[in-house]
């Protein structure tokens, strides 16, 4: 009785998540799997956006899906399994946790196209895309350590995998190089999106002497907390949150994905489509700066923007050496700039931050 | 390390206010168990007193009309349940689903215009003096008045169930309708009011994520609460007490490793992460020697006829 009502209250919402993918013959079909909720106004807002560019630039010959809230692991395996069923041409999974599952998927439907964000496993019909986040992270890690009073600066993490790590790496080396004294506190939250958590994580930084919270998790709440708070400065994380502008909010990390979502599409229709890895920054447009508000000193504004510009041209890479790992080990000599591959992989702290990167 | 980093007075405090939203939505859940109905849609009342709550606040500036609010679009949306499991004798299971489904989505809608907004601040109740006490002041005498309220309705709900007569009719409702019945008792409009209650708690907890512990609007942001509540409920075998206990317990664990963390504590994180889920499960296996079960017809629908 208890396990046949259960498959049925299953069935049930499958049935009401199904009820959005309506039949339509000779569009191309365009999914897009979210590990949040598009209203979170962050990470997956800009997904969002990206998809709704995609029906804006082509109207009535695309059509997408999206399914929201999907839990990274197996069960996101059922869900994008259920849109390649229904008929997708192509299927944007936008969170690093369903690697494995949209490699699984994608081996089942191999005229399906598949685009994982973040990862870094590919197939024939599996591609990649990131965005340079670091690049960001080093102009807020200059804005932080200038501002900083405390010296003291918050970090949330999400999970520890490299895309993480690498954002508190660039964040650390560019506040330590304007301010020797700096402390990075980091709390790891274990979620992409738990506001009452990340609120509570921001908090619990802020009592402990932090008057920087810098986040990599998905939600405005740790905004809300600062503003609360009050005199603690943050960064809007993935999508601008302009709405806690100028204070606590006092710049951003803006991920922009419609160009490459309409690239892609366009590809899966014109037939030329094929497994590729992107990851962009600055330069071509995908990591954007928001705007830098009157709450940061004019001078220090004027290097953020300077810093950003020669990163945007490349005369700056962020991970430019003399730098060694937190061990004390030689990461990179003077001069040299870290290697795609080092940096996708990144699994370890640079010298200075104190704690270990749980594993 | 840094222990001194950790400040006790700001760690209670902080979990306290953790806290509450479990204590309402789980006590809220108590009662409706405690009538005999099993209602899996905690979650989704939650988030519907989330929005009404934060929607009436900016609407009125009036953090307490909004609370009012919470509580009553939690009681409107849990009707909704009393009607297809009361009236229309659906599946309990089926149906509370439904209801998380329903109110996950339907907050979704109301609340789009509100992502963003700041809400009107809820003062902390003046206590006076009492305030000024060393360590006792910060940690009981600064909070806001439905913190308290949150305490005096366990205190209420426990004296209610365990020396009134209509606590005695709830629990002989819940333990079996067919006796209550024929004594007299109208089952279905005694479970309908128990179900009321339990989404005007659940309400209240939702506001209070949204309120005063975020606070802010953010879709989808109970994130979970709801579901650990019900867990909270069979954690403390239908009792009050044990409820407030391991509300406190899962939100000071979950705040003492939040702490922990950021004072650079050399335990591994993930030790720390899944400790609040852990405790709670090894708390559940000691007090399981007690012999308090379930109520007896809990999940079983009830019709005259039967």
């Amino acid at each position: 009785m208890k396990l046949s009502t259960l498959l049925a209250s299953a069935a049930l919402a499958l049935g009401l998540a199904g009820g959005a993918y309506a039949d339509a013959h000779g569009k191309t079909k365009v999914g897009f799997v979210f590990v949040g909720p598009v209203g979170d106004g962050g990470w997956t807002y800009e997904h969002n956006q990206g998809r709704l560019a995609v029906e804006a630039e082509f109207g009535d010959k695309v059509e997408t899906v999206f399914v929201e809230s999907v839990a990274e692991g197996p069960d996101s395996e059922r869900v994008m399994t259920q849109m390649a069923l229904d008929g997708a041409d192509l299927i944007f999974t936008t969170s690093f946790g369903y690697m494995d599952p949209t490699i699984n998927v994608a081996a089942k439907f191999p005229d399906v196209k598949f685009e994982h964000a973040t990862g870094y496993k590919r197939a024939d019909n599996v591609s990649t895309y990131s965005a340079r986040f670091y690049e960001g992270r080093a102009i807020q890690g200059h804005i932080a350590g200038k501002m900083t009073k405390s010296n003291i600066i918050g970090y949330i993490g999400s999970f520890p995998i490299p895309e993480v790590i690498r954002g508190i790496n660039s964040a650390y080396i560019h506040a330590k190089k304007v301010n020797p004294d700096v402390e990075f506190k980091i709390v790891w939250a274990y979620t992409w999106f738990d506001p009452a958590k990340e609120a509570d994580a921001a908090k619990v930084l802020i009592e402990q002497g932090a008057d920087v919270v810098l986040q990599h998790t998905d939600s405005t709440a740790p905004q809300a907390a600062a503003q609360e708070a009050g005199n603690v400065i943050t960064f809007g994380q993935a999508s601008d949150m302009a709405q806690y502008a100028p204070m606590p909010r006092v710049s951003s990390i803006i991920d922009d994905w419609a160009p490459y979502y309409i690239a892609r599409t366009k590809a899966v229709m014109d037939g030329t489509w094929t497994s590729t890895d992107t990851w962009d920054g600055i330069g071509p447009g995908m990591v954007g700066i928001g705007e830098i508000s009157d709450a940061v000193p004019a001078d220090v504004k004027e290097e953020a923007l300077a810093l950003k510009a020669s990163i945007a041209d490349g005369s700056y890479h962020p991970f430019t050496g003399p730098l060694k790992k937190q061990d004390g080990s030689d990461f990179l000599a003077e001069g040299e700039t870290a290697d795609d591959g080092t940096l996708a992989g990144m699994n370890f702290y640079v010298e200075g931050i104190t704690g270990d990167i749980p594993n | 390390m840094d222990l001194s980093a950790i400040n006790p007075l700001l760690f209670v405090a902080g979990f306290l206010v953790a806290a509450t939203p479990l204590i309402f939505a789980a006590l809220g859940e108590l009662v409706v168990e405690k009538s005999g109905v099993l209602n899996l849609g905690v979650e989704g009342m939650m988030i519907i007193g989330a929005i009404c709550g934060f929607a009436t606040a900016v609407e009125t500036g009036s953090p307490l009309l909004g609370f009012a609010a919470a509580a009553v679009g939690g009681a409107a949306l849990s009707l909704l349940f009393a009607f297809l499991t009361q009236i229309t004798l659906a599946n309990q299971v089926a149906s509370g689903l439904a209801l998380t489904l329903f109110g996950l989505g339907f907050s979704a809608l109301l609340g789009q215009s509100y992502v963003g907004v700041k809400p009107p601040r809820l003062a902390e109740v003046n206590f006076g003096p009492l305030h000024d006490i060393p360590v006792l002041g910060p940690i009981l005498f600064s909070h806001d008045i439905i913190l308290y309220l949150g305490f005096a309705m366990v205190v209420a709900v426990w004296a209610m169930l365990k020396f009134t007569r209509a606590g005695l009719i709830l629990r002989a409702v819940g333990e079996s309708h067919d006796a209550a019945h024929a004594l007299g008792y109208k089952v279905v409009r005694i479970r309908t009011l128990a179900i009321m209650f339990g989404g005007a708690c659940a309400g209240l907890g939702g506001a209070y994520i949204s309120l005063i512990r975020v606070p802010q609007w953010t879709e989808g942001m109970t994130a979970g609460v709801g579901w650990i509540a019900l867990a909270l409920v069979v954690f403390a075998s239908w009792k009050p007490w044990r409820l407030l206990l391991g509300a406190y317990l899962f939100g000071g664990i979950t705040q003492l490793q939040l702490n922990l963390q950021g004072a650079g504590v050399a335990i591994p994180v993930e030790y720390l992460a899944m400790s609040p889920y852990i405790i709670t499960i090894l708390v559940l296996v000691v007090l399981s020697a007690d012999k308090s079960a379930a109520p007896a017809s809990l999940g079983r629908n009830f019709h005259a006829s039967s």
